[in-house]
């Protein structure tokens, strides 16, 4: 056998992972609805600007405004006569994508804090957790409000302003972890070795907490997603970009309540509560997958 | 202590050895009483392990072997004494020196369902120590190094097993694997606590004689740590018997079985199981438990489980002496 074939090995052995993994989870149908809804909304995503035409997002004449669905427009149009099917597929792409973006920012941070405050302990420690409680406490709506009203609208603003503070839960749950982990006679062994810090942080702890990210990340995403449309609806968002929070917010502020236009209303809402609910299911079958003690013995 | 030994023969020696743990009191009895109370773990340890030796440590549970194991091997802090590798004061090992020791010893756990990182393939697990001392990039050497030692472990078709995690070996497997990371590094010393104990009866026998013939090939000198003396009679040269810290009795492994000085010594030699049926009449069987190490008895440290104790024992602590050539003892009355 040759170096090659360590390495084919490898991908291998991934295949097997990954395979052993699935044939768990497919078992959990509540994880299996919310992936399948999480897949229609990503291919929506993907697809969304090739599947629509992009000219009947423009303004389309004073006779189409805020018109019920039709069968030209299956979902109605809003004040400027713009097609609300199209503005939510148009929409899933980018709150989708800063849902995603605000959730790595906060893995990161969560994760970094997480695993150096356990894993120094002492000083550290309580610096870093004192600080993190600081994050914990403070309500976080007021805050997102003040960040993003200083920082000024835009999509990138948006995201750091999520990110920043939501990770606070993660570095707690990743710290209780780690101070179990460290413990264990492999860290030890490792530094029998000559292992550093950084090596035994990188190589022995974060595999053994990683499950766990894994499981809070998605949890965590549901929440980045119902916060960027929260702060788009109250108007801290892209005037010029097409979100599910930013549709809602024109809804409201044009008065599509006092007009009965619930075409108008219902369709952005709907997709919020869908994905948030998809990665919702997801977070708890991983939960499930991933910690045993949780399986029921009857699967 | 016995000076005319050939200092430049051993490869360890440990004097007065301390390792002191603090405990940690609450809030508010730290502001009720300023006294820091001390757990004695390792209480001034003596011993010298020589090239090639197989030295055991036995003792109770809470005897302190184990945190002497690690002291040694700078995994602890100790807190007083001084512990020469090769003739090196270990206290004064600058960064690199300290590196590279952690090449030339090696410690070996006790359980080997708990010591292997349960995410690390086996070929990751055994070509982990090469990589963080950066001993080789080349990959094809990197994978002959670790077949080799898998293979001096005692695992057969080792290539065939790089890819496997440790949950799919048995448990004998994961030991010789857990010695495979140790050989890699092709150590001079290596402390083996307990290396068999969470083993079944049958595989038992296999790693010890893998240790020995380590021994015999290499010249791999062990502190070998146990708590049971069947097992330090069969594998050691010298036997060191520990009680709450210190060394109480320390000579070649047949005087230390065969004629055991200390009553301590003699209270463990009486149960040592024989493969019959027996009744417990005529033997020592100690009172009690160790006590505990915060508070370690005045006097002889064991003589409130003494089957032989008298007034001067709670009195005067032994002094620990050569009572017959190369065999150590600490008390009064031998």
């Amino acid at each position: 056998m040759n170096s090659a074939l360590v390495k084919k090995d490898t991908f291998a052995l991934w295949k097997k992972n990954l395979s052993s993994f699935w044939s768990i989870y497919r078992q959990n149908s509540m994880g299996l609805i919310g992936m399948v809804i999480l897949l229609i909304f990503a291919l929506m995503a993907i697809l969304g600007p090739y599947l629509v035409d992009i000219t009947i997002m423009t303004v389309d004449g004073v006779t189409q405004v805020i018109h019920p669905p039709t069968s030209e427009y299956w979902l109605g149009t809003d004040d400027l006569g713009k097609d609300i099917l199209a503005g939510v597929i148009v929409g899933s792409r980018v709150s989708l994508m800063v849902g995603l973006a605000a959730t790595a920012i906060s893995m990161v941070i969560g994760t970094v804090v997480g695993i150096v405050s356990g894993f120094y302990g002492r000083v550290v420690d309580a610096l870093l957790m004192r600080f993190t409680d600081v994050f914990l406490v403070i309500p976080w709506l007021p805050l997102m409000l003040v960040m993003a009203a200083l920082l000024g609208p835009s999509l990138g603003n948006i995201i750091f302003v999520i990110g920043i503070t939501s990770w606070a839960g993660t570095a707690r749950i990743i710290r209780s972890q780690t101070l179990s982990v460290k413990e264990r006679p492999y860290v030890e062994r490792a530094r029998a070795i000559g292992s550093g810090d950084t090596h035994i942080m990188f190589y022995h702890i974060l595999p053994n907490v990683f499950p766990l990210i894994f499981a809070n990340t998605v949890l965590v995403a549901a929440v980045a997603i119902l916060s960027e449309t929260t702060l788009s609806f109250l108007g801290m968002g892209d005037p010029t970009q097409v979100t599910w929070g930013m549709m809602l917010h024109f809804a409201f502020s044009m008065g599509a309540v006092s007009f009965g236009a619930w075409w108008w209303l219902l369709p952005p809402g709907i997709c919020v509560v869908l994905v948030v609910l998809s990665f919702t299911f997801i977070g708890y079958a991983l939960d499930e997958v991933l910690n045993p003690k949780l399986r029921r013995r009857d699967q | 202590m016995n000076k005319d030994f050939n200092e430049a023969n051993n490869l360890l020696s440990v004097r007065g050895l301390e390792v002191h743990f603090a405990v940690r009191s609450g809030f508010f009895s730290s502001l009720v009483s300023r006294k820091i109370s001390l757990v004695r773990a390792v209480d001034g340890l003596d011993f010298e392990l020589k090239k090639g030796e197989i030295l055991c440590l036995a003792g109770e549970s809470g005897s302190g072997k184990t945190t002497a194991g690690k002291a040694v091997l700078r995994l602890l802090e100790p807190t007083g004494g001084e512990v020469l590798f090769k003739g090196e004061e270990m206290n004064a090992f600058s960064k690199s020196r300290l590196r590279h020791f952690r090449q030339e010893a090696q410690i070996i756990f006790q359980d080997p369902f708990e010591s292997l990182n349960p995410r690390q393939t086996v070929f990751s697990t055994v070509a982990e120590p090469l990589e963080v001392n950066r001993l080789t990039r080349d990959r094809r050497e990197k994978e002959e190094r670790v077949a080799k030692a898998l293979s001096d472990a005692g695992l057969s078709n080792p290539r065939e097993l790089f890819m496997r995690y440790p949950h799919e070996l048995s448990g004998g497997q994961r030991q010789r694997l857990a010695i495979a990371g140790a050989l890699v590094l092709h150590p001079d010393f290596i402390v083996a606590d307990e290396p068999v104990s969470m083993l079944d009866l049958s595989i038992r026998a296999g790693i010890l004689k893998l240790m020995v013939e380590l021994r015999d090939n290499k010249g791999i000198s062990y502190l070998f740590i146990t708590h049971d003396l069947s097992l330090a009679w069969l594998i050691s040269d010298r036997i060191a018997i520990m009680y709450l810290g210190k060394i109480v009795e320390l000579g070649s492994a047949d005087d230390v079985i065969k004629s055991p000085l200390h009553p301590y010594t003699k209270a463990l030699v009486s149960v040592i199981p024989v493969p019959k049926r027996v009744s417990l009449a005529g033997k020592t069987l100690l009172k009690g438990e160790t006590p505990d190490p915060v508070n370690i008895p005045l006097g002889c440290r064991f003589h409130p489980r003494c089957p032989e104790a008298q007034p001067r024992c709670s009195e005067e602590e032994p002094a620990y002496r050569e009572i017959t050539p190369k065999h150590f003892g600490a008390c009064h009355f031998i």
